[in-house]
């Protein structure tokens, strides 16, 4: 069972958490989630996951999960500069090879947002 | 909003901005799990690796090596049998066994059960033996003082450039299988400049638990730890402003 199963159930517990504690809380549309490019998620695998789980909530059950990548980003304290490793083959700093140190980016795992169903737009449909 | 883990929300015209950490569950488990650790004055070591590149074996080989007077126990993460678990209870050590179905990783909640069932006060060291998978545990802490990946000279050269969050988040790094390099075309610096392309300042280790060629530098490693422990990697900051 791929790790993207288990993070799922964590978004859909959060979500829950957060919706309990909601002084205004809706049918959800979109839930708009942070993944960073050096972490260990499929992107692919945590929507389908979703689209699985967000079944059983019921003011989950419209919602899509929306990826939103954060790029990875290190920084060289040699250079003081940011640059973009090469993920799988190059991580040491492009300009002095100095190896990798200090993330800007890249590590997200975050839910950064949820839009509402716009009931008016729903009952036109 | 200002939620019970401390992350702040509010609502918009068209929804809400929740700014949630994802693993935040996992997270203060984890640090629960860690507080048990320093309540009780004990070390806590998460050995991670493919699977077969030697966790067992090289448990064995600690085990058997280590100060009889340090009081050990293992927590032992399986997919689905007791086997490895097995091998290292004949040790005479304890060991608890987790085994954890179809998941492919530990979780701070399994190890929270798993200490359950240990005498914490009874013990100065606990090794946890991670399931064989170099990608998955990298995004899940444990509670772990410091983290031990394993890469078998079998696995060649380039397995830090492909598993880099694994390596990046080491404190320690052994190359296991050293015994096995007159038939390899391995290059072990190549290795060693791979993994320090990701984590500089790691120690590493090259060693054959089988024969116990290099075995002591990684036991001393281990005593340190007890005697002059470092922050764990993990516990610095990662994302600089």
């Amino acid at each position: 069972m791929p790790h993207e199963v288990d993070m799922t159930k964590a978004l859909i517990l959060s979500l829950k958490e957060w919706w309990a504690e909601a002084q205004e809380a809706r049918q959800v549309k979109a839930v708009i989630l942070q993944v960073g490019d050096f972490t260990c998620v499929e992107p692919d695998l945590l929507t389908r996951s979703f689209a699985q789980q967000r079944l059983s909530v019921p003011f989950l059950q419209d919602a899509e999960l929306v990826i939103h990548p954060i790029p990875f980003v290190a920084h060289c304290r040699a250079c003081v500069q940011d640059y973009r490793p090469d993920l799988g083959l190059h991580y040491a700093c492009p300009t002095c090879q100095a190896p990798l140190h200090d993330i800007r980016s890249g590590r997200e795992l975050k839910i950064e947002r949820v839009e509402w169903i716009d009931e008016r737009e729903k009952a036109n449909r | 909003m200002c939620t019970s883990n401390g992350n702040h929300n509010h609502s918009t015209m068209n929804g809400a901005i929740l700014n949630l950490d994802l693993m935040d569950g996992n997270q203060q488990t984890a640090a629960a799990n860690r507080t048990r650790f320093d309540v009780a004055g004990v070390r806590c070591l998460n050995l991670m690796s493919s699977p077969g590149t030697g966790k067992t074996t090289l448990l064995e080989s600690t085990l058997g090596a280590l100060d009889i007077n340090l009081r050990t126990a293992v927590l032992e993460g399986d997919m689905t049998t007791e086997l490895d678990a097995d091998r290292l209870r004949a040790y005479g050590v304890p060991v608890v066994a987790i085994t954890t179905g179809r998941a492919c990783h530990l979780d701070a909640d399994m190890i929270a059960a798993g200490l359950d069932r240990l005498d914490l006060a009874a013990l100065d060291l606990v090794f946890i033996e991670n399931v064989g998978n170099l990608i998955c545990p990298a995004e899940y802490p444990l509670g772990e003082h410091a983290n031990v990946v394993l890469v078998s000279l079998t696995e060649g050269e380039d397995k830090p450039l492909k598993y880099p969050v694994m390596f990046y988040e080491a404190d320690c790094v052994v190359i296991t299988k050293t015994d096995l390099s007159p038939y390899l075309k391995v290059n072990v610096e190549q290795l060693k400049a791979n993994i320090h392309q990701i984590c500089p300042d790691v120690p590493v280790f090259a060693l054959s638990a089988e024969t116990g060629d290099g075995l002591p530098d990684w036991l001393d490693w281990i005593q340190n730890q007890l005697t002059t422990p470092v922050a764990s990697r993990r516990d610095e900051p990662v994302v600089v402003a």
